[in-house]
């Protein structure tokens, strides 16, 4: 008699599969990544190639030499901390810098905690802020987006619209002042000319990859409308109380990565609270530490530290936040 | 200089603090406890396996430091030895007990038992128990997906990808019965190891009518009572259409074994005999009772201790 | 707006491929096997003895207990066998064998199509003759509908729900008999309601079943006690507890029954069944079963005596499919794997269902990534995920402040997990473990 199969129930599966779900994060990272190679040309590519190719190998040599365990790369998630440090550095980074950020990630943050779902920060961001630190003047150091198509004129390099904010306010210029020396406008950060890291060009860009991933169901909408709703509202607060000392909600929702943070960073799965208050209680967080690194820390941007301390009580918030049970009590 | 010495004054403060704290929790929340409970506990394996039937080895120190006498106390892992030292060190009297060890009751491998279907939900015995009744037509049988394995804090119990039955490594296993109660078929049976660790055992559970043993497995006992009449020690009993071997009466004859129409009993650890003549196989197709095969570590430290 | 529940649930494809199908009379075989255990609780105890001569709706076996119900001869003929054999899960159960000769009725079973609409019996001699016909819930538990219809003494019944909901993906059989028995349906609800003393119910439709829906409103003008409410699609909107929170906007309480909100939920097939026990005499020895699956070209609704085995069905449709790999008895979402085809159909089996390799095959379990997709999807707001690990660490104290009793084993987390982790394998085992911690712990 033939062989048949046998098993508890449910007998079917829905399409859900953890390698579809990182290969939609990689999709929906696509129309950023198409709009920074529109910008920086060779360079952009040459990052997130090497970004994924070396956060892969990282993972299977570990795996294959340090642990011995299954080879598990084809589940696209090292792939995915690959591109998103590729996204997160300045463009004009030297090849060794997202190397040394991609070991960092995958055998620091990921591995020596036991690989997938065992992770307790976000191993990109562990990455990022390990070469933050480490090499500051690299970090800092931004090409100012100016148009690949256009030979003869060399990119220029310089610090991000947050950096130059902070480094006016220290040098005694008014809010103003900054505003009109560098001639900052809303469409351009909107669309394109928002200086920062290779994935942080276009916000447009960006929030297309959101709906993509809501569409696809990979992501809630929680953990990113709480935090840009806390910026929002807190840098507005500090804004109307003092406008020539605090930058306004526009200025900081669209520059420093906070949405490539909120969409991309902050909800990785393993990282983040699993439910709905939870998250918000997460983006919350994340919201208000980063509000608080911009206006009284001494880094520019926040976003990152931000997510890395929220990261770090996802357990509690887990603990704490139970869904919403079906069942009441016996009385 | 005014740093340096804030500095020092502030840690000396914190520091007696600290101290202060800890003092006081610690005479507040003192536990008196028998200073004998200490030595015994450091005396005994210290594996917390639950074997002894307490819930580790302190609370079994515990018992026996404040039990009259060490009966119902016997740390199988530790064995005799660490009894004998036990009942030293509380200048008490304990009985030598034999040395046991786990038996897998089922001979069903791939090549015994044939499948009928392929499970393929979550891989523990519990599970597809609980869900049907395996993946062969013995509803007795190992199910193989080693949920003994798991709960064996010795490392002495694997499943032979081969014949996907559970083996008992013996030099390992210190009979704490772990695996017999988490198999859910109770096919795991602690028994005496017996000399040079030889037994003889019925490795089959299967409670059916023989026909249907039959069908079900190649080495099954069908309860055909043959054993038990040829057992000049009065050890076989039969019931419910399967015989069970008292091991403390079996005296290792190996009657049964030859008697034994289906192979359903094991020697175990006995030298190879080298066939006479072909008279012991009755029919070809059902397996001749062979003396299971020591692995050469096996036959290498039966050799040593001989 | 149409009715839901309103925690979790899943959406599975809903593959009714045999929605348009009409319920076909099964021919009667040359024998049937009855398995006394038709029913939750103890199987009956039989009464017949080899050599017997039974007519159709002969008693063959007794209750064995509060809990447990009559077992009837579908087929006339002789017992050749009252012996232990394999159920669907290799599992031995007392069964009794008769060899069909003829079709012969006991004379008081009405076989006619005419609909009676009279209710002439008194409450009491409705519960005497619903449990003298061994009439079950058939909407999957098989609980003695005789039981649920008593309730216990000081809770008092508010509600009848006539659940037509069959959220369950391919089955069909509760929707062919909404559209060709709608009155007998609604029949059988009145004499429900009479049973416990109320005035009104509810029948609770998916929206995916439009005839169905068009059908039962039609009818329904007849009976105004018996209000159709039109549900949305979505997995386990057929549930029990979800039904109710669904219809009644109430929620039974943990470790609680529904008749402790008010409610009693029966399924439209036991409906039907009371029915035809009630005014047609007729105790329940036929079933309607779904054959269906990708992988077989006659997909069908059979009205089949009980006791017909799987292997008999798979002989009318031309042997066993080519590419089957999986046989369920039931749905795919909360249906029983057969591991033996040899085995019968039971009064409560409502589909016989064959899935190929590539639609059933669980795909290799990789690391939990915590998505939370389990916890979106489970209808019970418990956290599957968090289940999971506390069994794997046999942390049963833990699992009960995590309200695992809870579980309804429905399987939305185990359909949903991305990493295939078998969830509610593991829960299902924990979820007895607490219970019978529970249970065994002396009551204040």
């Amino acid at each position: 008699m033939k062989k048949f199969i046998v098993s508890p129930a449910p007998h079917i599966h829905s399409e859900f599969e953890t390698r579809k779900l990182m290969r939609d994060v990689l999709i929906a990272l696509t129309p950023s990544l198409l709009v920074s190679i529109y910008f920086f040309g060779f360079s952009a590519i040459k990052l997130v190639l090497i970004g994924a190719g070396a956060c892969v190998l990282v993972e299977y040599l570990i795996q294959k030499y340090l642990l011995h365990s299954k080879i598990t790369i084809n589940d696209y998630s090292a792939a995915v901390t690959g591109v998103l440090l590729a996204l997160n550095l300045p463009p004009n980074s030297p090849w060794w810098l997202i190397l040394i950020g991609s070991i960092v990630a995958i055998g620091v943050a990921k591995m020596t905690f036991g690989g997938l779902g065992q992770n307790v920060f976000n191993p990109a961001l562990v990455g990022r802020v390990f070469l933050l630190i480490s090499f500051p003047v690299l970090m800092t150091d931004w090409t100012i987006p100016e148009s690949w198509f256009r030979p003869g004129v060399d990119a220029i390099t310089g610090p991000t619209p947050l950096s130059i904010v902070k480094e006016g306010l220290a040098s005694g210029l008014s809010m103003g002042e900054i505003f009109q020396q560098n001639n900052f406008s809303w469409g351009e950060m909107l669309f394109i000319k928002m200086g920062g890291s290779v994935g942080e060009i276009s916000a447009l860009a960006l929030i297309l990859g959101f709906i993509y991933l809501l569409i696809k169901r990979v992501i809630r909408p929680h953990i990113p409308v709480a935090i840009v709703l806390t910026i929002v509202v807190l840098t507005s607060i500090f804004h109307l109380i003092s406008p020539e000392q605090f930058t306004g909600p526009m200025f900081n929702i669209l520059t420093g990565g906070v949405l490539l943070g909120s969409i991309f960073m902050a909800t990785d799965y393993v990282t983040s609270p699993m439910n709905p208050v939870g998250m918000v209680i997460y983006g919350v967080g994340i919201g208000l530490i980063t509000v608080l690194i911009r206006y009284f820390g001494a880094y520019p941007e926040g976003i990152s530290f931000a997510i890395l301390i929220m990261n770090s009580v996802v357990p509690l918030i887990n603990k704490a936040c139970k869904p919403k049970r079906f069942a009441k009590e016996v009385k | 200089m005014s740093i340096v010495l804030f500095t020092i004054i502030c840690l000396s403060v914190i520091g007696l603090l600290l101290a202060i704290i800890l003092y006081v929790v610690s005479k507040k929340f003192h536990v008196e406890e028998d200073p004998r409970i200490e030595i015994v506990e450091a005396l005994l394996p210290g594996a917390n396996c639950g074997g002894c039937g307490f819930t580790g080895c302190h609370a079994f120190a515990q018992s026996a430091v404040e039990s009259p006498s060490l009966d119902g106390h016997f740390c199988p892992v530790g064995g005799n030895d660490t009894m004998a030292k036990v009942a030293s060190a509380l200048g008490q009297e304990v009985k030598v007990q034999q040395k046991m060890v786990a038996v897998v009751r089922c001979n069903g491998t791939f090549d015994n038992r044939e499948k009928s279907n392929y499970f393929d939900g979550y891989k523990s015995c519990k599970v597809a128990l609980s869900l049907y009744a395996g993946e062969t037509n013995c509803r007795y049988g190992c199910a193989g997906f080693g949920d003994c394995v798991e709960v064996c804090a010795f490392d002495a119990i694997h499943v032979d990808p081969k014949t996907g039955i559970p083996e008992v490594d013996q030099d390992k296993c210190t009979a704490c019965g772990a695996c017999v109660k988490a198999c859910p078929q109770s096919l795991i049976e602690l028994r005496a190891a017996g000399p040079k660790n030889r037994r003889v055992c019925v490795s089959c559970r299967n409670m059916d009518k023989g026909a249907l043993t039959r069908k079900a497995c190649k080495v099954g006992c069908i309860g055909c009572g043959k054993c038990a009449k040829v057992c000049p020690f009065g050890a076989i009993k039969i019931e419910n259409n399967l015989a069970y071997i008292d091991f403390n009466l079996c005296k290792l004859c190996k009657k049964c074994v030859d008697e034994c129409p289906t192979g359903a009993i094991e020697a175990v650890n006995f030298p190879i005999k080298v066939p006479k003549s072909a008279t012991t196989l009755e029919t070809p197709q059902t397996q001749a009772p062979q003396p299971k095969v020591a692995t050469p570590i096996e036959q290498k430290e039966n050799n040593s201790k001989e | 707006m149409l009715k839901t529940f309103h925690i979790g649930g899943v959406h599975p494809n809903d593959n009714k491929i045999t929605a348009d199908a009409p319920i076909e009379v099964f021919p009667i075989l040359d024998k049937v096997y009855i398995s006394m255990a038709q029913h939750l609780g103890a199987p009956a105890t039989p009464v017949v003895a080899k050599g017997d001569k039974v007519k159709v709706g002969d008693v063959i076996g007794e209750p064995a207990g509060f809990i447990s119900g009559y077992v009837h001869a579908s087929v006339s003929g002789t017992v050749t066998a009252v012996e232990p054999m394999k159920d669907l899960a290799g599992k031995l159960v007392m069964h009794v064998v008769i060899a069909v000769e003829g079709d012969e009725w006991r004379p008081e079973i009405d076989r006619s199509s005419d609909i009676v609409r009279d209710i002439k019996l008194s409450k009491e001699e409705i519960l005497d003759k619903i449990k003298l016909s061994g009439i079950v819930g058939l909407g999957g538990a098989t609980f003695p509908t005789h039981v649920k219809l008593s309730p216990p003494p000081g809770k008092k019944a508010e509600f009848l729900i006539l659940n037509g909901a069959e959220c369950e993906p391919y089955v069909t059989a509760d929707d062919r008999i909404m559209r060709e028995q709608s009155e007998q349906i609604f029949i059988g609800g009145k004499i429900m309601l009479k049973a416990l003393g109320i005035e009104r119910g509810f029948v609770g439709i998916e929206e995916n079943k439009k005839a169905a829906i068009a059908q039962m409103k039609e009818t329904g003008k007849k009976y105004p006690e018996l209000e159709v409410i039109i549900l949305k699609k979505k997995y386990p909107q057929g549930g029990e507890k979800q039904l109710i929170e669904a219809i009644t906007g109430r929620r039974v309480p943990s470790l609680g029954l529904p008749i402790d909100v008010g409610v009693v939920v029966q399924n439209v097939g036991t409906a039907l069944a009371v029915y035809e026990a009630i005014q047609k005499n007729k105790p329940l020895v036929e079933s309607v079963v779904t054959v269906t699956g990708q992988c077989i070209s006659q997909q069908r609704n059979l009205s089949l005596r009980v006791g017909t085995s799987f292997s008999q069905i798979l002989d009318a449709i031309g042997g066993i499919p080519k590419d089957a790999a999986k046989f369920i008895s039931g749905g795919p979402m909360m249906g029983k794997a057969v591991s033996n085809i040899d085995a019968s159909v039971l009064k409560g089996t409502s589909a016989f269902l064959m899935l190929t390799e590539e639609q059933t095959k669980r795909k290799e379990e990789i690391n939990c990534v915590r998505c939370a997709k389990c916890i979106e999807a489970c209808p019970m707001g418990l956290e599957p995920w968090l289940l999971n690990k506390l069994s794997r660490a046999r942390r049963y104290d833990d699992l009960e402040k995590e309200k695992i009793y809870d579980c309804i084993e429905c399987g939305c987390c185990l359909y949903t997990c991305p990493s295939n982790i078998p969830l509610l394998d593991i829960i299902r085992i924990s979820k007895a473990e607490v219970t019978r911690i529970m249970r065994s712990r002396p009551k204040k």
